[in-house]
């Protein structure tokens, strides 16, 4: 697979191709793409004011007027749901992209180094880790408050530190192989063995690690937003929607299962995705730790 | 083995000590201190001194990073910034209760999760095993929050048959905290055995395909002796390890089902304090998570040692 002659993209187009004859592939990229559609293009769909309040129709059930009812403070849940996803996929969206590559880089540098900087490292990565699911995101945020200036750079690190290891464990197992030491007796510089041999082995495993940590980040993106610690208030959110309906939920349960199934088939997707992905790089998933 | 224990042993104190200082910076980063964000915006002239002057913040951020780590290290926790109270009394019973809400989830969810892994190891790739799989990808895509309110939407508000919310004070006495307690306890054992499952299936297929379970097929010994005398007892090793994972997981997800279902444990705890900026509570709590994931992995990892002599090695033990 390092081999230059085959051009990324056509390899990028066979591996799509192949995860297309998958069902989860088939199925996960379908509901991918649709709700990475409906993000871009739903402030021109929806059909009101995402903050237009009606007094005179709160916790309506659905009808010809309000597809999917309206809320406590008579506002469309349709157009909230439809908006619900933009903030999330804006900011996981940019924020995995940077966690794999500041976790991946270091995580191959280290690898490669060895020696102390390396067994410091890993003992800061084991303490971060100690920390588990969305308590470091807390604690940081209890430090320098809410909002998408904060939450983007903090997931953005917190998401890195898990990946650091991972890199580190698939370069220390490139680095073994044959084409390294042959790379080595050929005199090739230490930077250039890294950007031609190592990191082009490593991309598969960085590749789908990167959409499930996507996931996953999704996932705590929107329990910060239930919890009250993400998006504030007026933006439409599907973890705030889900968060303010759940008192009204007796009376009115469209509000609490629009958002929740709009939420569920995104992250369901993007998984689904993922998996298909492994699968065809050949990459086994099953055996890697929760964390 | 010795030596490999107290070695690990040793990690896990650097450990600790590496999250002490890492959280101790962390709030020292922050723009003001405990002080201005407690008192906010009366944070000025006598008022912030005075405040200062009690929480000993005019003493360097080292000696106060000694003093807070010697009182944890002797079980005091300190104040809490709002209340003045004791947080030690503050995290007491809730504390408990959060045990109590683990304690249930993996005494229901290890049992299942490994006979369900086993299945699915054994029919891999037929029905039962789609089933199960499907099943825990599900339960482990769906975020904690979704899974808690579609089932108070179908069990307490459709079906009626538990209370949606916990309204039971902190300090109540365990068994009034159910029925109420079932349905939090619930989506914790949904999720730990999702992951539980996954893993052991993983295990299981791998022993499965060994050679030394090809030679015993070979041999003519029955299937069901192959399964139980030499493939189980390899894959489940594994599975102490990945129980402990699980069960640092469960520390996490805990918060967002006990805000979920009212629940007074250290979750809800924790996310109150954030709400009004309580910093030293946030780190009481932070410490004892941390605390709690190191010492059950450490268990874990010592008791593979000692049921898995493969480990003993020098070499395995450097992973």
């Amino acid at each position: 697979m390092t081999a230059p002659a085959l051009s990324a993209a056509g390899r990028a187009g066979d591996v799509l191709r192949e995860m297309l004859t998958r069902p989860s592939g088939a199925i996960g990229l379908t509901l991918m793409i649709l709700h990475l559609c409906l993000a871009i293009a739903s402030p021109w769909l929806v059909p009101y004011d995402y903050k237009l309040m009606d007094a005179a129709s709160t916790l309506a059930p659905p009808s010809a007027a309000h597809w999917l009812g309206t809320d406590h403070l008579g506002r469309d849940v349709l157009t909230r749901v439809m908006l619900g996803g933009r903030e999330a996929l804006l900011i996981t969206g940019i924020a995995t992209p940077v966690a794999m590559l500041w976790g991946g880089l270091a995580g191959v540098w280290l690898g490669l180094r060895g020696g102390w900087p390396d067994e410091v490292a890993m003992r800061l990565v084991d303490a971060f880790l100690a920390l588990p699911g969305i308590l470091p995101l807390l604690v940081l945020i209890t430090v320098f408050g809410t909002g998408g200036e904060v939450l983007l750079p903090t997931l953005a690190f917190f998401f890195g530190i898990p990946v650091i290891r991972v890199a580190r464990a698939a370069a220390h197992e490139v680095v073994a192989r044959d084409f390294v030491s042959a790379a080595r007796a050929r005199g090739q510089s230490r930077p250039d063995i890294v950007r031609r041999e190592i990191l082009p082995n490593v991309t598969d495993t960085l590749l789908v690690e990167g959409a499930m940590r996507w996931s996953w980040m999704l996932l705590g993106f929107s329990s910060l937003s239930f919890l009250g610690f993400g998006v504030s208030p007026p933006t439409p959110d599907w973890g705030l929607m889900v968060s303010d309906a759940r008192i009204y939920m007796s009376l009115a349960p469209w509000g609490v299962i629009a958002p929740v199934v709009a939420l569920s088939t995104l992250i369901v997707g993007i998984n689904l995705t993922a998996d298909a992905l492994a699968k065809t790089l050949c990459l086994d998933r099953s055996r890697k730790a929760v964390i | 083995m010795i030596g490999l224990i107290t070695r690990r042993m040793a990690l896990g104190l650097v450990t600790l000590w590496l999250v002490s200082v890492i959280i101790f910076l962390g709030v020292e980063a922050l723009p003001g201190d405990a002080c201005t964000a407690v008192l906010a915006r009366d944070a000025q002239g006598p008022a912030l001194a005075a405040c200062r002057e009690a929480m000993g913040l005019g003493t360097p951020a080292f000696e106060r990073y000694l003093d807070w780590a010697a009182g944890i290290v002797q079980g005091d926790l300190g104040m809490s910034a709002s209340g003045q109270e004791s947080i030690a009394e503050m995290v007491g019973y809730r504390a408990r209760n959060s045990l109590l809400l683990a304690a249930g989830a993996l005494a229901v969810g290890i049992p299942l999760s490994i006979s369900l892994g086993i299945v699915a190891g054994l029919t891999r790739d037929r029905w039962p095993d789609l089933l199960v799989s499907t099943g825990a990808i599900l339960a482990m895509t769906i975020p904690e929050f979704v899974a808690a309110t579609v089932l108070i939407l179908v069990f307490a508000i459709w079906l009626g048959w538990v209370p949606a919310i916990v309204l039971t004070p902190a300090d109540a006495p365990p068994l009034e905290f159910f029925p109420e307690f079932f349905l939090a306890a619930t989506v914790l054992t949904m999720l730990m055995i999702a992951h539980v499952m996954r893993m052991i299936r993983a295990s299981v297929i791998e022993a499965m395909a060994s050679e030394y379970v090809q030679m015993a097929t070979l041999k003519g010994v029955p299937h069901a002796r192959i399964v139980l005398r030499h493939a189980l007892p390899n894959a489940l090793l594994p599975a102490i390890n990945v129980i402990a994972l699980t069960v640092a997981w469960l520390l996490g997800g805990v918060v967002v089902v006990e805000v979920v279902f009212n629940y007074p444990g250290l979750g809800r705890l924790l996310v109150d304090a954030i709400s009004g900026r309580d910093l030293p509570v946030v780190q009481a709590i932070t410490m004892i998570v941390a605390a709690t994931y190191v010492g059950v992995n450490l268990v874990a990892d010592i008791l593979s040692l000692v049921l898995n002599p493969r480990l003993r090695s020098y070499r395995a033990s450097r992973r």
